[in-house]
């Protein structure tokens, strides 16, 4: 994507996590899944948002990670969170109790209403691509008050049927999730490599709704495996302040740093009570 | 409870044919005794992980397993997990079939398992293709609100095997940090077993640490770096760099078999592995 649509001295992928953090407001309760929603979460807390709440299905709460997790349960987590309880607990006391504003989500397909497909690429039974499956996504899209999706754009990605449904965005639109009885409202917004599609107030179908400098309309459409509506309003968003580019490279570089460490473990501490069994 | 070596425990407790469910979530992952089942070679497992991870992806690549309840089955931040997507995608090294729920199932069927339920409840508002594929998930009318809930049967595994920090004289066991569901999927075994980094005089442990006392365990190992690649808080950070070295490793089944020869099997126990892969001295 650098090649395609990069104008000037940022990339396609720091233009998205940089506008998919300003989509956070401040003192937000976040449930964040790994990866580019991770990186936009932290973003934000160090730039606008910084009371942010960051909440991973690890059960870490309130964590403030000083490089971003590598998994959503690393260390760095546990050691920065205003407390750490169990799985069973963060799904049922935090986000089925309905404690979550923004639910944060990544996916290999979403369809035109926000549905997101994270478990196989052709059939269930014979797949092409197996994928990870659910992890905490479907009750993250049902219960948050609202839903972010971040990913990147292409016609494989953006697709007019999915594979499988893993996630409920708006269903089959026009009402539909909110008549099945969802606490959360869903997709609020998908930030992609090219913009912003938001849904149709009327029916739920996302639209385009904002694109990056240098980016074209037909370029987005021609990205999108459905055809896609256009706002009349289609904003064309600023390119990334330099703090928010300099904020965002420091904490990749510091999070590469770290991944890279070599791990040692001394094996003697534990040798002496060992060698004494009752 | 017994204090036996690894190999005693896995021997005594872990059978061919039984589900065995390894829990710890990212932290305090069970890799030696994972390794310590390849090595004795039992068959035909049912595995039960939330995240099978790259402990999971061995024993099927290795044969141990032809049937596995998860939740998500990636590496996690760096792809797919090769070996289970084999298995899946081209029954290599032979088939095995899945049971996918998400995590909030997955901790819910725990708790139910732990509690002597046979089910429990949650929030349910629409279906998606699980319903299609995962086996039946009834509806249940509240009698109280009139609400439909999802049922999600209980998880009862033969052996829930755990990694933890430590284990005191008598053999109760603290668990620090990041749990998942392991205190869950410990009190639903019908068997437990706990690898432990130290064996001390007493726990470490506030009043209201996660403590398993040592009448639940059936044997305690104390096996120093058990948990690595992952880890285990207090004593070692998570090998992040191996879990990236373990893509390559693990994409064509050659290259694995070797890795899995090289360094699983022709190591006696986890500390000649450990040294084996340079992480110890």
């Amino acid at each position: 994507m650098k090649t395609a649509h990069a104008a000037g001295a940022y990339t396609a992928d720091e233009m998205m996590t940089v506008t998919a953090a300003r989509q956070l407001a401040d003192g937000a309760v976040c449930f964040v899944g790994i990866g580019l929603p991770s990186a936009a979460c932290n973003l934000a807390r160090r730039t606008h948002a910084p009371e942010l709440v960051l909440i991973y299905e690890s059960g870490t709460v309130g964590a403030r990670p000083r490089v971003l997790p590598l998994s959503i349960g690393d260390g760095e987590l546990a050691d920065t969170a205003d407390c750490v309880v169990s799985l069973p607990e963060v799904f049922a006391h935090y986000l089925q109790r309905g404690r979550v504003d923004v639910g944060f989500l990544s996916a290999a397909q979403i369809d035109r209403h926000g549905n997101l497909n994270t478990t196989v690429i052709g059939s269930y039974a014979r797949p092409a691509v197996r994928l990870p499956g659910s992890g905490g996504a479907p009750e993250i899209a049902a219960h948050a008050r609202e839903v972010l999706v971040i990913m990147k754009q292409s016609p494989r990605s953006f697709v007019p049927r999915l594979d499988f449904l893993t996630s409920c965005g708006y269903l089959g639109g026009a009402g539909e999730r909110s008549r099945a009885g969802f606490p959360g409202r869903g997709p609020r917004a998908v930030i992609t490599d090219f913009g912003i599609l938001r849904p149709h107030p009327e029916t739920e179908e996302l639209q385009l709704c904002a694109i990056y400098p240098g980016v074209t309309v037909d370029a987005v459409r021609a990205a999108t495996g459905w055809p896609l509506g256009v706002a009349h309003d289609l904003q064309v968003l600023p390119a990334p302040q330099p703090a928010d580019l300099d904020t965002l490279r420091e904490l990749h570089a510091a999070t590469r740093q770290t991944h890279a460490a070599a791990v040692r473990i001394n094996l003697r501490t534990a040798d002496a009570p060992a060698s004494h069994p009752h | 409870m017994p204090l036996l070596t690894l190999a005693d425990a896995i021997e005594q407790h872990v059978r061919d044919g039984q589900s065995v469910a390894l829990e710890g979530f990212t932290h305090l992952i069970p890799f030696a005794a994972g390794h310590e089942i390849i090595r004795q070679g039992r068959r035909r497992l049912h595995l039960i992980r939330m995240t099978p991870d790259l402990i999971c992806d061995q024993m099927i690549g290795m044969g141990c397993a032809d049937r596995l309840t998860f939740s998500w089955g990636g590496n996690p931040g760096v792809g797919s997990l090769h070996r289970l997507r084999d298995a899946i995608e081209r029954g290599w090294p032979q088939p095995l079939t899945i049971i996918e729920r998400t995590h909030a199932e997955m901790g819910v069927a725990y708790q139910a398992g732990a509690s002597g339920l046979p089910c429990g409840l949650m929030r349910h508002y629409a279906d998606t293709s699980l319903d299609r594929v995962g086996g039946p998930r009834p509806r249940l009318t509240c009698p109280f609100s009139g609400d439909s809930l999802l049922a999600v049967a209980a998880i009862n595994p033969d052996v829930t095997i755990l990694h933890a920090q430590q284990a005191d004289e008598q053999g109760s066991v603290l668990i620090r940090g990041i749990t998942g569901a392991a205190r869950e999927a410990a009190l639903a075994a019908r068997c437990l077993l706990v690898t432990v980094e130290a064996r001390v005089e007493r726990l470490d442990a506030p009043l209201n640490a996660i403590v398993l006392p040592h009448w639940l365990i059936s044997a305690v190992s104390i096996v120093p770096g058990g948990a690595h690649p992952s880890y285990a808080a207090g004593c070692y950070p998570r090998d992040n760099r191996f879990y990236g070295e373990w893509d390559a490793i693990a994409r064509e089944r050659g290259r694995f078999q070797q890795w899995m020869q090289q360094y699983v099997l022709a190591s006696r126990d986890h500390a000649e592995l450990l040294r084996r892969l340079r992480i110890a001295a």
